[in-house]
């Protein structure tokens, strides 16, 4: 295994959903690379297929989606060239994700201790007595209060932080070189959310575990990651370091995003009346435009971006954005 | 939690007949069928027979004691046979989906369009009378509703969030249905299975009345029933009756005690009382 080589590298990634004998491309072109214990934020609007790449890169895409084009290296590892076997064996110990919802995320059956021991049973082959013992260590790293207590409840006696909190400790439990982590607060409460945040900050970067956080909160991502690609109709339309996104947006639709997010006190300062807007709808995924996904709603649209999709370009100080326009 | 009139009914009718069948041999006042007294024949109920005497002159009321062991381990062994099949087929069916899928619809519509009854006579003609194949002709053929509501439950589960977060955790198929889809559908199929045991003593009676079941001497409700068709006509009410109020309690009990557990084992319900 090459030593320097990224965790995660996505390349040229398309994902094809088929839809009445017609094959849309959901996701199109969409490359980055994680590298080892580096936090990447993937920002977007619903639909705009970030959900659907992190499924790519689990290996759990389902038809009618599928890949369509490119590849996912997991640790120089080609994701799609692994049998069912080998991708079961890289989830859960070498990958990991959390998800959305926590209420509906944890079997309502299974006390919680129990469904954390589950991993250390299946993938590290400890014994139900051990693993039970170490399930009550990852409730304590997480920071339930009374860990032993806590076990024996099951996910409804728990509040969705809570939740969320063994959520993380299942998905942290063996150890994962890469968490996906699918909006895992957005179903939280803000005050619940920031600790959250920290807890997953906290651990990944004791344990030496990468980040993919998909996320359509902006604040959240900057605060988080070191490197944010944003993605719009299927497409990246700028990668790069998370500082500069927001301080110097460089394509169209990301300082569409930037100016539209709210700040304290920015009414009185810039003379707003409104929260600023983008113009228009994302396109449905049967029609997209030709040319650059985002002419229809941009402002410095020319006749090229309406025939011709725009290439990557390399930008100063590092990073990629897709715009003839560009900042 | 509320007490529930039908769970409490259903519940005290059943471990009757399950009390019966236990304690066959302490409550029976004779034997079934060695004590038969041809002298003592089509006795009404009195003092020395309980439940008075059919036409061989045997007590009609520890006839039906000794034959509760046979109607209710029909029901219970057959059911149970129908259970484990439909819940295999309907688990893995909607889980897994596909070919497998549709061979699994495809068969559970099959069995739905044969008539039972029909079905079991045909699979006893072949495997001859007799207590063994009444059992499997039963367990054969009454298993496509719990097949149905398995794979039901089956397809609604699987999109779950926890069932896609046991994918991403590496959970293997057979992990995720053993431990995530069969706890979180055992509910209705432990309703589907006891309203089904009611239905397999009806059969077993059905069956043993047409003579293919339980053979002579040995008592069952339903050959019981099947033997005092004479006396339906010559007036002799007691010999069909009691076992016939036998098979009606028990089948009741066993109903009420389906619709109780699936009252009870309703989630909804279980929120609230949570």
């Amino acid at each position: 295994m090459n030593v320097g080589a990224p965790l995660l590298e996505v390349v040229d990634l398309r994902i094809d959903l088929a839809d009445a004998g017609l094959r849309h491309a959901a996701v199109e072109g969409v490359s980055f690379s994680i590298p080892r214990g580096e936090t990447f934020g993937l920002v977007g609007e619903s639909g705009c297929g970030k959900s659907i790449t992190a499924l790519a890169v689990m290996g759990l895409l389902r038809p009618p989606l599928a890949i369509g084009a490119g590849r996912i290296l997991l640790e120089g590892r080609e994701i799609q060239a692994l049998p069912q076997s080998g991708l079961k064996r890289l989830r859960g110990r070498r990958i990991a994700m959390i998800f959305q919802e926590p209420m509906t995320a944890l079997n309502p059956l299974s006390s919680v201790g129990r469904q954390i021991a589950e991993m250390f049973v299946l993938h590290e082959g400890a014994g139900w007595r051990q693993a039970q013992d170490k399930a009550v260590e990852a409730l304590r790293m997480v920071r339930v209060p009374s860990p032993e207590r806590r076990a024996k409840d099951y996910p409804h006696q728990l509040s969705g932080g809570m939740r969320q909190r063994v959520m993380i400790a299942i998905a942290l439990a063996c150890r994962p070189a890469l968490l996906v982590a699918d909006e895992p607060t957005t179903a939280l409460d803000v005050t619940v959310q920031s600790e959250i945040i920290d807890l997953m900050q906290e651990l990944c970067a004791e344990k030496g575990t990468a980040i993919l956080m998909i996320s359509h909160d902006l604040g959240l991502v900057a605060r988080m990651c070191r490197r944010v690609a944003v993605m719009y109709a299927g497409r990246l339309v700028e990668e790069r370091a998370a500082h500069d996104v927001f301080r110097a947006p460089s394509h169209p639709y990301t300082q569409g995003l930037v100016a539209s997010m709210p700040r304290l006190g920015a009414r009185a300062a810039h003379g707003r009346n409104r929260l600023q807007e983008i113009k228009g709808v994302v396109p449905s995924i049967a029609a997209y435009p030709p040319g650059c996904r985002f002419h229809p709603r941009c402002g410095s649209a020319s006749d090229v971006c309406r025939k011709v999709p725009p290439e990557q370009t390399g930008i100063e100080g590092g990073g990629t954005v897709c715009c003839y326009h560009h900042a | 939690m509320r007490l529930r009139v039908n769970l409490v009914m259903g519940g005290a009718l059943f471990a009757l007949a399950v009390g019966a069948a236990v304690l066959a041999p302490l409550i029976a006042t004779h034997h079934p069928f060695l004590d038969a007294n041809l002298m003592n024949s089509e006795l009404p109920p009195g003092s020395e027979y309980l439940l008075g005497t059919d036409k061989q002159g045997r007590d009609i009321y520890s006839r039906i004691v000794w034959g509760a062991q046979i109607s209710l381990m029909v029901g219970v062994v057959s059911q149970l046979i129908n259970t484990v099949i439909g819940t295999m087929l309907g688990l893995t069916g909607g889980y897994w989906g596909g070919k497998w899928d549709d061979f699994v619809s495809g068969l559970t519509n099959l069995m739905l369009s044969i008539p039972s009854l029909i079905f079991a006579l045909a699979i006893i003609a072949v495997l001859g009378r007799g207590l063994m194949s009444l059992l499997i002709a039963l367990g054969l053929t009454n298993w496509s509703f719990t097949c149905r509501i398995a794979r039901a439950s089956a397809l609604s589960l699987k999109s779950q969030g926890y069932v896609q977060a046991a994918k991403t955790l590496g959970y293997s198929d057979m992990r995720i249905m053993l431990t995530q889809l069969l706890p979180n559908m055992v509910g209705p199929i432990i309703v589907i299975g006891t309203l089904g045991m009611g239905g397999a003593i009806l059969a077993e009676a059905a069956l043993s009345f047409l003579g293919l079941g339980v053979q002579p001497p040995w008592p069952s409700w339903g050959s019981m029933l099947s033997d005092a068709r004479d006396a339906i006509i010559t007036g002799q009410v007691w010999i069909p009756l009691f076992p016939g109020l036998a098979i009606f309690f028990t089948v009741l009990g066993l109903n009420l005690l389906g619709d109780g557990l699936r009252d009870v084992l309703d989630p909804q319900s279980k929120v609230r009382s949570a």
